[in-house]
């Protein structure tokens, strides 16, 4: 879904058009634009993503059919972590390129320590919200499913294993996957200014080593991460790649005619597929033979149905979306842009928000009516909150212009987050 | 090229509208424990109990279960024991026994290493074998689940007897606790590939309470909603075995 963008401009005509459009921009896109060429494509697909992840963390609802994973293989995560690779990449490569190595390894670091902590901190608010449910909620219908409650009984095991990492509840593994895939970036980033063909070749065959070996991280109380990191870090490092170069030397792979055909054709069958777990009668169109070497389709290794999914949908959307398409200043599509800029804040709120709404939902009752307005509450604030940090960012920029603004922005465009 | 990306988008969301209309005339009155039809019927007949039925007029089940196939409540409540007093009502001069072997907080894997010992002197045509949530509540890894789902389901049919897969409840407040997704996905994939009838529990459940029959949210301690949800349920697993059976009871009645 996402962009894979032009390089920070360098030719004259496009520099010019750009700089243009960042005359047109409201401030804090001015800045970052002017800093090193602001993809905003990007940031509206990485707000849509966060939308989504939100939608998704609900109980199925009406906006339940607008998010992608009911269209397709692959959903939101992908989106989600293929632009932070994308930014990090760049943002980083940037500060790796003037600042050097350590210094730039260093920035990424407190960006890992921060999302740690909003880690640790999602995990108290769903301690909170657990904890009041078990003692709110005795329906004897699900007594074994309180069962679940079990491990407030044994809070010194279960919170060291949750600042591990290791013991992660429900909608909370995709800030653990950031965190190991960030650890990493300092060199991934200094081998692909080197080699990054050799990295991204790394990465392919550290994917295939873990299907092959199935190699994951260890999880409490049982099994493995969720997002298993050894095979997400393709997308992550495909981001970073595409960040340093690599879109640019596809552009012309992209544009080719036979790229669309195959892109469309499987979107189309991957849309058909999916359509039979909705409609089971339709399931008797799928061959038995596929069937039998399609599935699982593995969301925790990331299949690579799902990539290619991803794969396709980004190349379209690249195709079909330019990157100075109007609507991208439109007012419309601003809440989501703003959303994507502010990536890790709002990806916490939304998780928040998807605890909140769960709460209410089962406070009040769950009718199809407040299940839409809670969805459309959450997108709403979660926009408000983007605006806020927007606006905020602006003003603190013009307090202390010189010495903090680059870092600042280097925050703000990425951090990756 | 953007005429046919726009036609096939087109032919998308035909197809999608087409299918969300035949799921909405699907839809049962309010108020009702129904459950449609494409949630009944399997494409796998339960061809021991059809011949043991028809022939022998007999049908002993097992029901291996974990806490949620029982109330906790005097017998005769739980989804087991309805579907037992459901079935006998349904199939007039057939003798239906069905045992329950409750396996309270064990995993799958655990109950396939009991189930030599679980089946020990019975002779069932049908074992029904409830499963997941306590694999889902710890967090077993879905590849070991499905190998111990897989090994069971085996063994079962090793023994000539058909299998009747249950997975896991619906509960709207769980779902922030509890991720079903892999276990309810791994069952069914398990049930296609060793072709035996699954129970959608969980679907089911979910429709009862998106239609408004129950409401799943509820916080009371009572046992009301339970003993309600477990008869329909009982009901329903009843329907849910006849027609995998293609047994027509109309046809079994006049024997008696």
């Amino acid at each position: 879904m996402t962009a894979v963008p032009k390089p920070p401009p360098t030719g004259s005509s496009e520099a010019a058009a750009r700089d243009d459009v960042v005359r047109r921009l409201p401030q804090p896109q001015r800045t970052d634009l002017a800093a090193g060429g602001r993809e905003l494509r990007l940031d509206l697909f990485r707000g849509l993503a966060l939308w989504l992840i939100f939608i998704d963390h609900l109980p199925p609802n009406l906006f339940t059919w607008a998010t992608i994973r009911n269209y397709g293989f692959s959903d939101a995560t992908e989106i989600f972590i293929f632009i932070s690779g994308y930014t990090a990449a760049f943002v980083y490569g940037r500060a790796m390129s003037s600042g050097g190595f350590v210094v730039a390894s260093a920035r990424i670091l407190k960006r890992v320590w921060q999302i740690y902590v909003a880690h640790v901190f999602l995990f108290t608010i769903f301690l909170a919200e657990i904890s009041y449910v078990a003692n709110r909620f005795e329906n004897p219908l699900y007594a074994e499913e309180m069962g679940i409650l079990d491990f407030l009984k044994q809070p010194d095991v279960t919170i060291v294993q949750a600042l591990l990492l290791k013991f992660r509840p429900v909608n909370m593994d995709v800030l653990p996957l950031y965190i190991v895939l960030m650890l990493f970036l300092p060199l991934i980033i200094w081998l692909m200014q080197r080699k990054p063909d050799l990295t991204l070749g790394l990465s392919v065959l550290l994917y295939v080593i873990t299907w092959e070996f199935e190699i994951n991280l260890p999880a409490y109380p049982n099994g493995v991460w969720y997002f298993n990191p050894f095979a997400w870090q393709l997308l992550f490092v495909f981001g970073a790649w595409c960040a340093l170069g690599g879109a640019k030397r596809m552009a012309a792979l992209l544009s080719s005619r036979i790229l669309l055909v195959i892109c469309i054709a499987y979107l189309v069958a991957a849309f058909f597929v999916t359509l039979t777990w909705h409609v089971p009668q339709l399931g008797h169109f799928v061959p038995r033979l596929i069937e039998q070497w399609m599935y699982p389709i593995n969301k925790t290794d990331l299949d690579v149905l799902r990539f290619a999914h991803f794969l396709a949908i980004a190349a379209l959307a690249v195709r079909f979306l330019p990157s100075d398409w109007p609507g991208l200043r439109s007012p419309w599509l601003r809440p989501m842009i703003l959303c994507g800029q502010h990536s890790l804040e709002i990806f916490c709120l939304g998780v928040f928000l998807a605890f909140a709404g769960h709460f209410v939902l089962a406070e009040y009752g769950g009718g199809a009516g407040i299940h839409f307005v809670i969805s459309l509450a959450g997108i709403v604030i979660m926009s408000a909150a983007a605006a806020v940090f927007s606006w905020y960012k602006r003003v603190a920029a013009k307090g202390g212009k010189d010495t903090k603004s680059a870092d600042a922005d280097a925050d703000l465009a990425g951090g990756g987050s | 090229m953007r005429a046919i990306v726009g036609l096939v988008a087109l032919v998308m969301l035909g197809t999608l509208s087409g299918a969300m209309i035949r799921a909405a005339a699907e839809e049962p009155a309010p108020g009702t424990c129904q459950v449609p039809d494409s949630l009944l019927t399997s494409e796998f007949p339960l061809k021991k109990v059809a011949q043991a039925v028809k022939t022998e007029r007999r049908l002993d089940v097992v029901v291996i279960g974990s806490r949620s196939a029982t109330v906790m409540l005097p017998d005769g409540t739980s989804f087991p024991a309805r579907m037992e007093a459901a079935l006998r009502s349904k199939l007039p001069g057939v003798a239906v026994t069905v045992s329950l072997q409750l396996q309270i907080k064990k995993t799958a894997e655990e109950v396939v290493q009991d189930l030599d010992h679980l089946l020990e002197g019975k002779t069932p045509q049908l074992v029904i074998w409830q499963t997941g949530t306590v694999d889902a509540l710890r967090a077993v890894d879905p590849d070991d689940f499905q190998v111990s789902v897989d090994e069971g389901v085996a063994a079962l049919q090793k023994r000539g007897v058909d299998v009747v897969l249950i997975n896991l409840q619906y509960g709207p407040r769980m779902e922030t606790m509890i991720s079903t997704g892999p276990y309810l996905d791994v069952m069914r994939m398990v049930a296609q590939h060793r072709e035996i009838p699954l129970f959608d529990r969980f679907a089911i459940m979910h429709r009862w309470n998106d239609d408004g029959s129950f409401d799943l949210f509820s916080p009371s301690r009572g046992v009301e909603l339970a003993r309600r949800v477990h008869d329909c349920l009982g009901r329903a697993l009843s329907r849910f075995i006849i027609e995998a059976a293609q047994i027509k009871p109309d046809e079994l009645g006049t024997q008696r």
